[in-house]
This record gives C-alpha cells, sequence and structure tokens, in this order.
C-alpha cells in the first residue's frame, strides 16, 4: 500500500494548529489515491507524537538527533532526505510555515522534484489529484497537476486554514522511532536563538475591534483618516505588511502571517486588497468590513459586507456617522 | 564582495486581471510590468553591502524582451551590469527547471552572494532562491530582513514567525530570499539614468533542462467566494448610513 507522509512541524514540542491541518489534508489524500497516511515529527518529538497517537495514521516516525534539536535547513533535509529514501511514499505533505519555507524546496529538489507550495485544496481527478493554489496574491487560483502521479513522488505544502482540524479522523497510531545519521560537518548554517525586537505592547488579538489599514492609504499623511475611525469606533488600529514595512505603524500593529493573527467581533478593513499572508491573520474574525476600490480585491472574498468606492470619501463619512449614532 | 541579484518581472499590484482564453495563464496584452516587490528588496540590500564593504552588484532576470527594461532601472539604480536570459520556453518550466536555468549561468559569474525576493507577486511559490541554492551546493537563508559582514562570512538577520526574530551565521558563498521591509527602496536618481546607458547587459541564451517538468499549471480560475458578501453602495454618506446600521444591529458593536 502506498503512503502518504506529513511531516508535522513541532515547536518546543508543541504541534501548531497548522500541522494538524496539514494531517487532515494528508488523511484527505490518502483516502483520494486508497493509501495510508504516517506523520513524521523531528527534533522534540515525544509530546508531539503522544498528541498524535490518537489519530486515524498508520505510523508516527520520531527523528531524534542532537543535531536536530534546533532547526537548520541542512539537518532537516538530510533527515527527511533518510526517511523519504527508505519508507518510499507517493506523497510528502507539509504545513505551510515559513520552516518549511526554508528547506521544503531544497528537499524536493534531492529528489528531482518541485514542491507544489502553499495548497488550498486537494481535488481527486482520473489523471491524479489536483493541487489548487493561488496566484497574483489571491486574485486569481490555479490547478496544479504532477505530471508522473504513477511514478514519482510528490511534495506539497498546505495553507493555514485550509483544511480542518475537525475532519481529522480518529484512531490509533503507533510510534516508530527512525534514526537519523548527521554529521556535524553537514550543517553549514549556525543559528541564533529567536529573538523579539521589543516588548510587545499592543495585544491586537484581545481587542474587540480592529480598524487594519492597506496599501490604499497611500500617504503616511492620510493616515489621520483611519486614526479618527479608529478612535470612533473604539477600536484598535492595525495595518497590511507594506504599512508597517514603510514605518507608517510599529511592526507590533502588523496583522498577517509574519504578525499577529486576530479574530476580533469586527474587523474593518481598509484599502487592504487581502493578499493570501494577510487573510490567514484576519479571516477569523466574526464579522469583516472590507472597503476597497478594486471590486475584484480577494478581501472581499472573505468580507461579510463590502464597499467598493474611494476609502477617501467613505471613510471620513462613516467616522461622522458613527460618532452621530454614538452621541 | 561580488554579488548577484536574481530578480523577476511581474505585472503591476493594480492590474486588472483576467484569464487567458487557453484558460492557463493570463491576458497578457496591455499589462504594465514592474520589478517583482521582494526583488527591489534583494537589489537594495545588494547595493547597501557594496557601498559598505565594495564589490560588484550583478542583476539577472529570465524572460522575454520586456524584462530588459526592468534591468536597466536596475541598472540606473546602481547595479553594475546586467544578465538577461533569453527563451521563448521559461513558460513551461517548474521550479526545479528555472532554478537550473539560473544555476547555470550563476556558476558561470562565481558570485559570493546571491540575493532574491522571498517570493514573487504572480506566481508566489516562494522557493527559487532554495531551489537555486541546492543546486550550486552552497548553503542558503529565507526571510532575510538584513545582513552583516563577519570575518568567516555573514551573519543575517531573518523572520520568524509571530513577530519573532533569529540571527543565522553561513559562511560564502551563500544565497539569501530577502523579505520585504528591511530596508527603504530608493529611486534611480537622474545621474543613474544616465549611467545605466553606459553599463552592459549581456543577453544568454536558456540552456533548458534536459528533464520535463514534473509539476504543471493546468488551468487558472477566479476564486470562489468563502463568503456570501453583502455589497453596500450609495453615495459615500448612504454608505456610511447602512454601515452604521449594520453595526448596530447585525455586529452589534455601536
Amino acid at each position: 500500500m502506498s503512503t502518504v507522509l506529513v511531516v508535522v512541524e513541532q515547536k518546543n514540542g508543541v504541534l501548531g494548529r497548522i500541522s494538524l491541518e496539514a494531517l487532515a489534508a494528508g488523511q484527505a489524500l490518502a483516502g483520494m489515491l486508497g493509501a495510508e497516511c504516517a506523520a513524521s515529527i523531528l527534533g522534540n518529538t515525544t509530546a508531539a507524537a503522544n498528541e498524535l497517537t490518537s489519530k486515524a495514521i498508520s505510523r508516527i516516525y520520531t527523528l531524534e538527533h542532537p543535531l536536530l534539536t534546533h532547526y537548520t535547513p541542512d539537518g532537516y533535509c538530510a533527515a527527511l532526505q533518510q526517511l523519504i529514501k527508505t519508507s518510499s511514499p507517493a506523497y510528502v505533505i507539509f504545513p505551510h510555515t515559513y520552516q518549511v519555507r526554508d528547506f521544503a524546496p531544497a528537499l524536493a529538489a534531492r529528489f528531482s522534484q518541485s514542491l507544489i507550495s502553499d495548497v488550498v485544496a486537494i481535488q481527486p481527478g482520473d489523471s491524479g489529484p489536483t493541487f489548487v493554489r493561488q496566484l497574483f496574491q489571491g486574485k486569481l487560483n490555479a490547478g496544479y497537476r504532477r505530471a508522473n502521479p504513477d511514478t514519482a513522488l510528490g511534495f506539497v505544502s498546505v495553507q493555514a486554514g485550509s483544511f480542518r482540524v475537525e475532519d481529522l479522523q480518529s484512531g490509533t497510531a503507533m510510534v516508530e522511532p527512525f534514526s537519523v545519521e548527521l554529521d556535524a560537518l553537514q550543517i553549514r548554517t549556525t543559528p541564533g536563538e529567536p529573538f523579539r525586537e521589543s516588548a510587545q505592547t499592543v495585544d491586537l488579538g484581545a481587542a474587540p475591534i480592529i480598524v487594519s489599514v492597506g496599501r490604499g492609504i497611500r500617504e503616511q499623511e492620510n493616515m489621520p483618516l483611519v486614526e479618527s475611525l479608529a478612535q470612533a469606533l473604539g477600536a484598535e488600529l492595525a495595518a497590511s505588511r507594506p504599512i508597517c514595512d514603510a514605518g507608517w505603524l510599529p511592526i507590533e500593529r502588523q496583522v498577517g502571517s509574519s504578525g499577529q493573527t486576530v479574530a476580533p467581533k469586527l474587523y474593518l478593513a481598509v484599502g487592504i486588497s487581502g493578499a493570501i499572508q494577510h487573510l490567514v491573520g484576519m479571516k477569523g474574525s466574526k464579522a469583516i468590513i472590507a472597503i476597497n476600490k478594486d471590486e475584484n480585491a480577494p478581501i472581499f472574498e472573505v468580507a461579510d459586507y463590502g464597499v467598493v468606492g474611494d476609502l477617501f470619501e467613505i471613510v471620513p463619512e462613516l467616522t461622522k456617522a458613527i460618532l452621530a449614532a454614538k452621541s | 564582495m561580488k554579488i548577484i541579484v536574481a530578480i523577476k518581472q511581474v505585472p503591476e499590484r493594480d492590474a486588472q486581471l483576467s484569464v487567458s482564453s487557453d484558460g492557463r495563464w493570463i491576458e497578457e496584452e496591455g499589462l504594465n510590468y514592474v520589478i517583482n516587490e521582494p526583488d527591489a528588496y534583494a537589489l537594495e540590500e545588494a547595493l547597501q553591502l557594496k557601498e559598505q564593504h565594495g564589490g560588484e552588484v550583478i542583476t539577472l532576470c529570465a524572460g522575454p524582451e520586456r524584462v530588459t527594461s526592468t534591468l536597466r532601472e536596475a541598472l540606473a539604480k546602481g547595479a553594475d551590469r546586467a544578465i538577461h536570459i533569453a527563451s521563448v520556453a521559461l513558460g513551461a518550466l517548474d521550479t526545479f527547471g528555472l532554478a537550473h536555468v539560473l544555476a547555470d549561468v550563476i556558476r558561470t559569474e562565481s558570485p559570493d552572494l546571491i540575493l532574491t525576493g522571498l517570493q514573487s507577486d504572480d506566481l508566489g511559490l516562494g522557493q527559487t532562491g532554495v531551489v537555486v541554492a541546492e543546486l550550486l551546493g552552497i548553503p542558503h537563508s529565507t526571510l532575510v530582513l538584513h545582513v552583516d559582514k563577519t570575518d568567516s562570512g555573514i551573519r543575517v538577520k531573518r523572520e520568524l514567525e509571530d513577530g519573532w526574530f533569529q540571527h543565522v551565521d553561513l559562511p560564502l558563498p551563500a544565497v539569501l530570499t530577502i523579505q520585504s521591509g528591511g530596508n527603504k527602496l530608493r529611486y534611480a536618481t537622474l545621474m543613474g539614468i544616465k549611467k545605466a546607458k553606459t553599463k552592459e547587459t549581456r543577453a544568454v541564451e536558456a540552456t533548458l533542462p534536459t528533464t520535463s517538468a514534473t509539476v504543471e499549471l493546468t488551468r487558472v480560475f477566479l476564486p470562489e467566494k468563502q463568503k456570501q458578501t453583502q455589497m453596500i453602495d450609495g453615495t459615500p454618506a448612504e454608505i456610511a448610513a447602512k454601515l452604521v446600521g449594520k453595526l448596530r444591529t447585525e455586529v452589534r458593536v455601536l
């Protein structure tokens, strides 16, 4: 029986939600192929492996080695290369995390394959499954297929929030330690300890209302427009990455994959097109209002209320109307 | 330090996109093309490294004739020379194939450092730099915001998730994929634009890989809505009044 191998990611022994989503994707793909689903964990594996023993997976490979304690792309590639050669799966599935982006393309290249990265859906088909991913910052979708799905090994990473943890099938899984051979000379880079720039003073995660601003605001001198709106609503002000890159708001107010993940009662997106890196940080909001001049902006795919128009005309009117309603 | 910056030309961000008639790419007619934004940050980092430590910045781009305008812009910003990899068949390549094409040309230059953006605004695969490093047999680091030279190579500051960062030490040569926001982008000066005209752009033919693509893009289509969106229209004042109504009765935050 062929195997779909899911490489889950632990941080300090704990699995992230996206790893469980990747496992759900792996189970779904295995179901389509009539294959079994296996998992592998690297580094500090004990607690994470225990968490997975109640899932419907054939086995959990644990890869422990002193050189895997701290992540390096060389260490992870070498270890997984050995596991893949030995267990010869049909597919290797990853959660699309920053760490995976750092090593999975190189690992796939070692098998002369291209990783299909950041997949949002997997659809069955006669000539093998189609993997759906986004193009142009989410404006379009694309279906990708593998040229030789029957003979070659496939590498796929799945985007956060695209597969549901609730769909994970329960069962019993056995833990199987897999011993890897690594030499310190193979590790060419020296990683430092993770650090934060400064103490986080804003906890956007706790804010019930967030007004968030994107490229559409155009100039720093236009920022008071959204500041007034946030003030009127009693909201925290947040932004998409380009605004923080430009230094118009501190990075601690950035929402998205490289910033904070939020799920407020109301998320009001002003001039944000909704690139996927932003959407993953806010699409869990209870209600989303989007104001954008481009009716095809991907933000409208997740918005509950949409306004297509000029934010410079609409935002001041909205601020005025909110103040009037409150007084 | 001899630095190669691999850049890509992509449709400008505000472009109105439509699916091409064969359903496998976009309609390219009438689009304006610009440098891929993360690649602009890679170029900026390279130019700053050259200003601090001396050396040469070579900018490299694969694509049809139109990409030479983006190469000229990089020269005007301060790159010393440009290499244009021309070939009609580049679109049929997957990541592995394209990385082969780039690596073959990079190898002939023996650079100390190769920089590129962390991902492209069009395909967004975010893999090319990493695979180029693998094919060249040299180390890499991704999501890099800043590069410092050290006695034994370089130390980079890279971005992790959720506002965390990390330093990584690498020997040279190495490949780095650059995250946006680490620097302020410069504009080309008039003097720079004038100088660019005297700088070399070398055209090289792509050596296409002997193996065929293992992954193919088969269909491009409009995304389906994940939610039922209530569209609100009218004059700005009417929109504001309607939104306030929603905030009061449905969202219940007023």
